[in-house]
Formats: C-alpha cells, structure tokens, sequence
C-alpha cells in the first residue's frame, strides 16, 4: 500500500479545440476537450490539466464554459491554467468545476499570486508551472534583478540567477517565448515556501521532442522541494514514464499528443508499469 | 428524501453535486440553519484551509443547528475538511475549536514524506463497513490533504498510511466521513457515495 505514480493527460486548447504543437510552436487541432476528457477518465487517467495556451481575455468565456463542460465528464481530479492572473481568475475556473488552478507566468510576474490563490483555496490547489530550458553556457551577464519601479525587488534579487558561467535551467515564460532570467530550482523552491502544493514541470528542451522526459531536471527539483513534482515534455514510450518515476524521482507524469494520437493507451501504459513494480492505480 | 449539501462557501460543492446527480440523487445546496433543522441526511464537504471551513460555519451560525442535526442522529457526511471538522481541534488552526463531536485532534502528516499527500492511495480495512461495501479492498481512492487524524480511537473503519497512519473513513452510528474526496475517486469514489445514500435511506 503506498500512494500511486500518476499519469495525467494535458489538453492545451485555444478556444474550444484541443490543439497541439512542438516546442510549443506550429499548432494544429488534436480534437474535442470533452470527448478526449471522457475518453481519459474512462481509461484510467488519475487526473486531467486543462490548459488554455491562447490564454487572451476575449476568449476567458470560451475557456471557462470548456472546463465546466469537461469537469462534467470527469470523476477524477482536475487542473485548470493559462491566463490566471489573478484571485478572480481562480475563482471563476474553481466554480467551473477545476480542482487546481495552475499558474506560470502571471506568478513569475508577481509571485505573491501564489500565496493569495494558496490563502484562498489551500496549497492542494495551487500548482506552480515551470517552463524550464538548460543554459549550458549561460551569459556572464544575467538579470541583475527588477526595474526599480518593482514593488518586491528582494524577491527578484533572490531569485535571479548570480553572474556564473556555471550550466542551470532557466525559468521561461508567455508560453516559452521569454526568459525570465531565473534559476529553475530556485523558483520552484521559493513558490513552494510562497504556498504552491505541486509543481507541473515543463522541459522545454524535450517537449515534443519524444525523447523521454528529462531525466536530470526532474531529479533536481524533486530533491529540491517537499511537494509533489509532475514531469513533462517528451515522453512516448512506457520506458519513458518508468524511467521518470524510478531515476527522476518524479510524483506524476505529464503528456499530451502520444494520448491523444492513440500513439499510447492509459492502460497499456499503467500495465506496463505495474509489471515494473512501479505502484499505479490499477485496475482503474 | 431531503439530502442537504451544506453549502458554506469555503469548498466545491459542484463537484459533490454532480457527483450525487450522476447517482440519481437530488441534494439540495444550502446553508441555512432551517434547511439543518429539516433535513434527512447531510452531506458537509470541505477543501483548503481548516480555517476556512470553521469560520465559514460560525460565520453563518451553523454550528449549532449541524451538531444538534448531528447529535439527533441524522445521518452525516463529512469528505476531507468536512472529516477534520468532526474532531476537538486542528493543528493547521489550533485557536480554533472544531464540531468536537469526535475524541482527538488533527495534526500534521510527518515532515518525511512530499506534503499535500496529494494523489490515489489505498486503505488498510480495521472493520466492516457500510460505506465500504462492494468495493474492493484494493481500490485506490484519492487524497489531497496535509493534515489527518493521526491518532484514530476506534471511529475509524479504515486507515490510510503515508508517513504516518491516519484515519481514511469513519462509521459511527450515523456520522461517516472520509479524508479522501470520492466525488474524485472514480468508480469507487461513486459506490461509495451510493451506499452513503443507501445507509440514509434506511
């Protein structure tokens, strides 16, 4: 008896399609959010992210009316992000029927997000997304911290990466587009202290990629915070999703395209990984 | 029957809700002391802060009607929050006092262990259960919680162990209550909530 690794699909949507990309560019339709939903809760997904990549304030109405129409489909947990910028933000996908709410930039831009969204709803419904990139040779010359006009200039002092030459991942952010000029680990550390209860981790350098998920990254933040980690970004084989739970020390896995292409089946996947005494929840 | 969803603000209820409408109940959503004092069966979910919950209650002077409701024997509910809320006191909020229907306190799960306990886990059986009936013993229920029972003194029909063991569902007479969230739990979430229905029925 021992609480189970959890596989979990992600719909990214732009309006009321399911779309996806690689390295989060080239878009294309991947189909119906509630259609995939049901088919994702019948199969045995633990839980289902729901994340709107548009993330505009016309198209909010379309993306709330997508998570109450999928939540009704579902009796499994479920994560809702893109655009959440704020308390209301929050409230309105909470009441749609999301479990967690996810947020990313809008924290990186002001961090005390999290602690609000954390007081409000409870740390169990505040996940920190991390879209993270290697820098092998990162410049000399790093973010030295805010514009003076930045209210909580020590968080940025904090967070900012010291002038190193030494390799780290980057905090990226608008959907990968931007740096933010922060060490990963670090972040992740201060949004847990800041009241996140999990971390959905995003590789940019193996997103889409299809090369198994990143191994080291995941490691190094699950060592660094006392939360639940989620890896994604480039998983397609099972050995892959073994591979992250026993070497990345990875609480959760992420993937979107290999379930929605049927290139890889929840079951098959969870069958696979009980036969690698890897604990799942299965049957589901 | 008149199955009352105690809507207190701090917790979603829609979940619960849907949860019951795809069983063919028909709960009704409110948080009056009026809708206490007639109902037939009580339903008190909760998620967050152990404080939310709390307030939320003696904000709307429910306190009272739910334990008198309680103590009349109507058959209860309580999911995670809704379960802490029954004992003395919760170390997430020691000023404040909880229902106090139940011997003990709430406490922090151990330091050793990733904190929430967030995900599918499984529960060690101590008796019989109504609540449990028809479900198998390996089904995987899931948790999103911080704080626990940890010190069950015989309320409890099944355990949880993460870190530490604490107390999963509680049978006693006719207050039940379960740490993890069935509206969430998938099939056995669902049969569970069925026989909650089928225990207030008879």
């Amino acid at each position: 008896m021992s609480l189970a690794r959890r596989i979990i699909p992600c719909l990214d949507t732009d309006g009321d399609r399911v779309v996806k990309g690689v390295n989060f560019v080239g878009l294309r339709d991947a189909g119906d959010p509630v259609e995939l939903s049901a088919r994702y809760n019948a199969e045995g997904a633990d839980e289902l992210v729901v994340l709107d990549i548009a993330a505009s304030r016309d198209r909010r109405p379309t993306f709330i009316e997508t998570i109450r129409r999928v939540a009704a489909e579902l009796s499994i947990p479920l994560t809702a992000g893109g655009g959440i910028r704020s308390l209301e933000d929050a409230r309105s996908v909470i009441q749609a029927g999301a479990d967690k709410v996810a947020v990313n930039t809008a924290a990186v831009a002001r961090p005390e997000l999290i602690t609000e969204l954390s007081r409000e709803f409870g740390a169990q419904a505040v996940v920190l997304a991390i879209d993270a990139k290697f820098l092998s040779q990162p410049a000399t010359q790093t973010n030295n911290g805010p514009e003076p006009s930045q209210p909580d200039a020590p968080v940025y002092a904090y967070l900012s990466r010291p002038q190193t030459s030494a390799p780290y991942w980057d905090v990226m952010v608008r959907g990968g587009r931007e740096s933010a000029n922060m060490d990963a680990v670090r972040w992740a550390q201060y949004g847990v202290a800041a009241g996140a209860g999990e971390i959905l981790l995003t590789s940019m350098d193996r997103d889409g990629t299809q090369l198994g998920f990143d191994v080291p990254l995941t490691a190094a933040i699950s060592r660094a915070v006392s939360v639940p980690v989620i890896a994604s970004g480039g998983a397609k084989l099972p050995e892959h999703f073994a591979q992250i739970f026993s070497e990345g020390s990875a609480d959760a896995a992420l993937a979107a395209s290999i379930f929605h292409d049927n290139v890889q089946s929840i079951r098959v996947l969870k069958q696979f990984l009980t036969a690698q005494k890897i604990e799942v929840r299965f049957p589901c | 029957m008149n199955l009352l969803l105690l809507d207190h603000g701090a917790g979603n209820v829609t979940s619960v809700e849907r949860a019951l409408h795809r069983l063919g109940a028909n709960p009704q959503r409110a948080n009056t002391a009026e809708s206490l004092a007639t109902a037939d069966a009580i339903i008190l979910p909760g998620v967050g802060h152990y404080s939310a919950l709390i307030r939320a209650l003696d904000e709307r002077q429910l306190r009272a009607p739910l334990v008198a409701a309680i103590q009349r024997g109507v058959p209860f509910l309580g999911i995670c929050l809704g379960l802490q809320a029954l004992y003395k006191s919760s170390q997430e909020a020691p000023e404040l006092n909880g229902l106090n229907l139940l011997p003990g306190h709430v406490s922090s799960l151990p330091a050793n262990v990733k904190l929430p306990h967030m995900g599918w886990n499984q529960l060690q059986l101590s008796r019989p259960s109504r609540l449990l009936a028809n479900i198998s013993p390996d089904a995987f229920f899931y948790f999103a919680h911080s704080f626990a029972a940890t010190e069950p003194n015989g309320e409890a029909v099944a355990l949880c162990n993460y870190g530490a063991p604490f107390v999963a569902v509680i049978e006693n007479r006719n207050i039940h209550a379960t740490q993890f969230h069935p509206e969430k739990s998938g099939a056995p979430g669902s049969q569970l909530l069925e026989n909650f229905l089928e225990a207030s029925h008879s």
